[in-house]
């Protein structure tokens, strides 16, 4: 098990391998599809000018996303009504989602690790290669068991989008997850698939 | 009539955070099957340990809290008013207890409602009228990243030379296994329906849901046929979490639904391994939760 902390370095990174395990540590935000959507539409392809705390929430995060992380998650959170927020499930959600926007998001924050479920495809690749970053996997589903590596949670932001669609700041100690992109051009999820491509097309081709 | 809000309360509370034993027993076999090291069985034990801390705290297995489909089957002279009206402030309540994540959002706006209440389909219920005295209530909740997997079958489909017969099922449903790869949670299990129109087809998909994974189709074509699919899915080698392993599929479980001359549908609803199901049946004042 490799014990990595953030912010994280370009060689720490370019170290990770597909099939290492990492213990994950330090500060990490959660962001699914509507802060990705938020992040290209506002401040990489501007589409819109900022509104509201648009502009205050994005400098806020931009310090915590250097050299950073961020998870693909929707939590289920305690504390709603008094402010004092704890995470009762925290398990990743399906990264797909976020392909369309994720390298872009990775390169405009300099963001070093993507934590979700499912894997991502070419252009989260790509921009895991040049960036550098590496895509961890969570175990989908193991809700309980990850909140407990969520030792505080240090800030919310976008509450406006919902629960599970707000950016938590949360600090993490032992989060486990596994490398299945790297920086190197491999994914685990590529083999995976042309693996199952092939012994689908033999039971396929029998009758 | 009965006020059962508490006893909804109860079923949301045991069924996002006790996954039910049928499915903890092929779980555990499943860890056996992989290899010693593997991120399969790492992923696994994760899995085990999780269920087993959820059920300890009483918190949600997954934080997809998934939708709340529920199936009533109530006796002549209850109130399906009353029923429908007792449910929607059960998972009020269990949204505030942080048994379930406010889910439900608005389409439109994207709003979310932040009690887990929408329109008439969240939560979604289905009536139905028995004979007898018990009233039953069986709920399903199911999340979304299985639920994005799912997919529906038009035979013939000739990239997949699938006809209009048993064949053409199974062949539709690999197909389906193959698509989804991990992103459903594999390992996961088949609820396919055979037939119906679009909507029937898929409702009849998550009805098959409803069956116990010990239990064998009594129709034996079906029962065969659902064997090979697990079989065969399992040959693909996609593996708990996408990460490659013996197990993809738990079980297979297939309903037949009347179809039109011109149509056969096959809908494969995917369900994750954190399949969450609970019953329970009420008689007079005996409850009983399964």
């Amino acid at each position: 098990m490799i014990k990595l902390t953030t912010p994280i370095a370009d060689d720490q990174i370019r170290a990770l391998k597909v099939g290492d395990t990492v213990s994950l540590n330090g500060t990490i935000l959660t962001g699914r599809d509507a802060v990705h959507k938020w992040m290209i539409d506002i401040f990489i392809e501007k589409n819109y000018a900022p509104e509201g705390d648009d502009q205050e929430v994005y400098e806020s995060i931009k310090p915590m996303l250097e050299g950073g992380v961020i998870y693909h998650c929707g939590p289920v959170v305690s504390g709603l009504d008094t402010g004092d927020y704890k995470f009762v499930a925290a398990g990743p959600t399906t990264s797909i989602r976020e392909e369309p926007y994720q390298g872009r998001v990775m390169e405009h924050f300099n963001i070093k690790g993507v934590i979700g479920k499912g894997g991502m495809g070419p252009k989260t690749l790509a921009a895991c290669q040049e960036n550098p970053g590496v895509y961890l996997h969570a175990i989908g589903g193991a809700a309980s068991l990850i909140a407990q590596s969520v030792k505080q949670v240090t800030g919310v932001y976008k509450l406006d989008f919902g629960v599970p669609e707000a950016i938590w700041v949360l600090e993490v100690e032992d989060f486990p997850v596994v490398v299945t992109m790297d920086s190197h051009g491999n994914s685990l999820h590529d083999e995976i698939e042309s693996r199952s491509q092939e012994v689908l097309e033999e039971l396929l081709a029998k009758a | 009539m009965q006020d059962l809000t508490q006893q909804f309360l109860e079923l949301v509370r045991l069924a996002a955070t006790s996954l039910p034993p049928d499915v903890e027993k092929a779980l555990g076999e499943a860890v056996e099957r992989e290899e010693e090291g593997s991120a399969a069985k790492g992923a696994l034990d994760t899995i085990l340990t999780n269920v087993e801390m959820a059920r300890e705290n009483a918190t949600p297995i997954c934080q997809d809290t998934g939708t709340p489909i529920f199936y009533v089957h109530y006796p002549e002279g209850w109130s399906t008013r009353k029923l429908k009206q007792q449910i929607r402030d059960a998972v009020v309540e269990a949204t505030k207890k942080s048994y379930l994540r406010p889910n439900a959002v608005d389409s439109i706006t994207g709003t979310n409602t932040g009690d887990n209440l929408g329109d008439e389909h969240y939560p979604t219920i289905h009536f139905e009228e028995v004979d007898g005295d018990t009233l039953t209530v069986e709920l399903m909740l199911k999340g979304g990243g299985c639920e994005n997997v799912g997919a529906q079958y038009k035979l013939p489909d000739a990239k997949l030379g699938a006809g209009r017969d048993l064949e053409g099922v199974r062949r539709a449903a690999l197909d389906a296994v193959y698509q989804a790869q991990g992103k459903g949670c594999a390992p996961g299990i088949l609820g396919i329906a055979v037939g119906g129109d679009r909507g029937s087809s898929f409702l009849a998909s998550k009805e098959a849901l409803l069956r116990t994974i010990d239990d064998n189709n009594p129709n034996p074509q079906l029962d065969e046929l659902e064997k090979t699919i697990t079989k065969e899915a399992n040959q693909l080698g996609i593996g708990p979490m996408g990460f490659g392993g013996q197990t993809t599929v738990i079980d297979t479980k297939i309903k037949a639904a009347h179809r039109l001359p011109a149509s056969y549908f096959v809908s494969v609803s995917y369900m994750c391994w954190a399949y969450r199901r609970r019953k329970m049946t009420i008689n007079g004042d005996e409850v009983i939760y399964a």
